[in-house]
């Protein structure tokens, strides 16, 4: 990484070790550490993120919002900086709302995961951002895109993202089957973002679920106290 | 560090050149070998708070500015003006914080010009982060942008780097835990005026009791429809106390019965004069 990110941890270990003041976690950026996952179903995708947002130790937000609109049918799933991911998904939603409008008609998700695969890749040395670009659109209905730290941008039926996405590859490799329906997949993300949260310090709060498809999106949040169980715990 | 006499022009494509920032660095590092200790900003210390209620929002913050560990202002004003009914409380750098909020305040002053409409406080917070994300997080102010516009109350909480948070409650600066704490426990949604600014004094005073980098006094700002109230030292729990009682007697507590008194004449043996060293 340049010069601006090589910098960063030096910052950070000079603010918390010369000023008793300042608690630890000043020094460090905003992370969303995270457990997203998006899932292809015929005539849509069902997408789900936890929402915790941290700055070191600290939890700045549990009931963060990591499932970000970027069009009437298109949504983007954040990981790794909040303030880059924020920054990347309002430039693309500017740039994606703009061809629409040009184009005078919904726009596709291959061009959203695109736009962002463009801005990751082209400023990759300064990013840390890991986006599932997610949706639903006329040409090739429901559609998931990973874009990863680095840029490269890939279709997928079945993606997970964040740093809590380590545990569940195990799970997702033997539960998901392809041609699911809408409440398989939703069942199947509500169950495999709630391993991952019970495992992953930087993964927890809420599960926040939604699934887009042709007659439009809908939103659930599933809380604390109502997650799917598991023996262990 | 001189061999490259123009270090801005190896950066690739646009954007700014943090040459200086690399270059600061270097020299810090190179001074504490010689024991010597670069200038430090100045940090405010803090504890900010802010809260959303029936009518509006509530913001506090306490009033300590420290420098390492002195404090440098034991009265300083942590809640800024943005607009008529946005107020930003201000963390992190003191300098930043301070410098940030006006730039703001011009900014959102033109807009309105431009536009012919009160602003909105997502239209601030959005000019804050886009600032903000632009330095990459050398600006290290942590904000909290409260107040009322067209669509309603609303909160925000800004960091250095650029990223936001929408929430009906948030704390920030070293006393923010202590701060949360209180608002984890007794936050209500649609709470009443007297109930919202009984918690966000609370949620201050266990920053200045409980932080060290925070102090002194609570100032609160109340953001409604109808205007803003600005309660500058709304309660200062650090204040000393009354003492009850005094050990020293006051005159005539003993009743004097008799008074002799004895001339004592002394005579001069012999006198010496010393200059005292007063270099």
């Amino acid at each position: 990484m340049a010069a601006a990110a090589s910098m960063m941890p030096y910052f950070a270990q000079q603010i918390s070790s010369k000023n008793d003041l300042v608690p630890d976690w000043m020094g460090q950026e905003v992370s969303t550490g995270t457990t997203i996952m998006a899932v292809e179903y015929d005539g849509g995708v069902v997408i789900g993120a936890d929402s915790r947002t941290t700055t070191g130790a600290y939890i700045a937000n549990r009931v963060t919002d990591k499932l970000t609109p970027i069009h009437d049918r298109i949504f983007c799933c954040r990981s790794g900086s909040a303030a880059d991911t924020q920054a990347i998904a309002d430039v693309v939603t500017y740039q994606l709302g703009f061809h629409s409008i040009e184009l005078d008609e919904p726009p596709l998700v291959e061009t959203a995961a695109n736009l962002f695969k463009a801005s990751c890749y082209r400023y990759r040395e300064e990013l840390s951002a890991g986006i599932l670009v997610a949706g639903w659109d006329r040409r090739k209905g429901g559609q998931v895109y990973c874009v990863p730290i680095g840029g490269m941008m890939v279709r997928q039926p079945v993606s997970i993202g964040g740093s809590g996405s380590s545990y569940i590859y195990g799970f997702m490799d033997s539960n998901y089957k392809p041609d699911l329906t809408k409440d398989q997949c939703l069942d199947l993300t509500a169950a495999a973002l709630s391993l991952a949260m019970e495992r992953d310090g930087s993964s927890g709060g809420v599960i926040r679920l939604a699934s887009i498809s042709e007659s439009g999106v809908e939103r659930k949040v599933i809380l604390g106290n109502q997650l799917p169980k598991y023996s262990t715990h | 560090m001189l061999h490259s006499v123009k270090p801005c022009e190896q950066q690739t494509g646009g954007g700014f050149c943090f040459e200086n920032s690399r270059r600061n660095a270097v020299l810090e590092s190179s001074l504490s070998e010689f024991g010597y200790k670069a200038p430090s900003a100045r940090k405010t210390g803090t504890t900010i708070a802010g809260v959303v209620y029936k009518d509006g929002v509530v913001l506090g913050a306490d009033t300590r500015a420290t420098d390492d560990m002195v404090v440098a202002d034991k009265n300083c004003m942590k809640i800024h003006y943005i607009a008529p009914k946005i107020y930003c409380c201000g963390a992190g750098v003191a300098a930043d914080a301070e410098i940030t909020t006006q730039i703001m305040a011009s900014n959102v002053e033109l807009h309105m010009l431009n536009t012919g409409r009160p602003p909105l406080v997502a239209m601030v917070t959005r000019q804050l982060k886009q600032m903000l994300f632009r330095y990459q997080g050398h600006v290290g102010s942590s904000l909290i942008v409260g107040g009322v516009d067209v669509t309603g109350a609303h909160l925000y909480s800004v960091y250095p780097h650029g990223s936001y948070d929408k929430l009906p409650f948030v704390t920030m600066g070293s006393g923010a835990s202590a701060a949360i704490s209180v608002f984890e426990d007794r936050f209500k949604p649609n709470m009443e005026l007297n109930e919202a600014k009984q918690l966000v004094q609370n949620a201050i005073a266990a920053g200045i009791f409980c932080d060290l980098g925070s102090g002194s006094n609570v100032d609160l700002c109340v953001i409604t429809e109808a205007g803003v109230e600005y309660l500058r030292g709304y309660d200062k729990p650090t204040m000393k106390g009354q003492r009850a009682g005094q050990y020293r007697y006051k005159p005539g507590t003993t009743a004097v019965l008799t008074k002799t008194v004895t001339p004592f004449s002394l005579d001069v043996v012999d006198e010496s004069v010393q200059i005292m060293d007063t270099e």
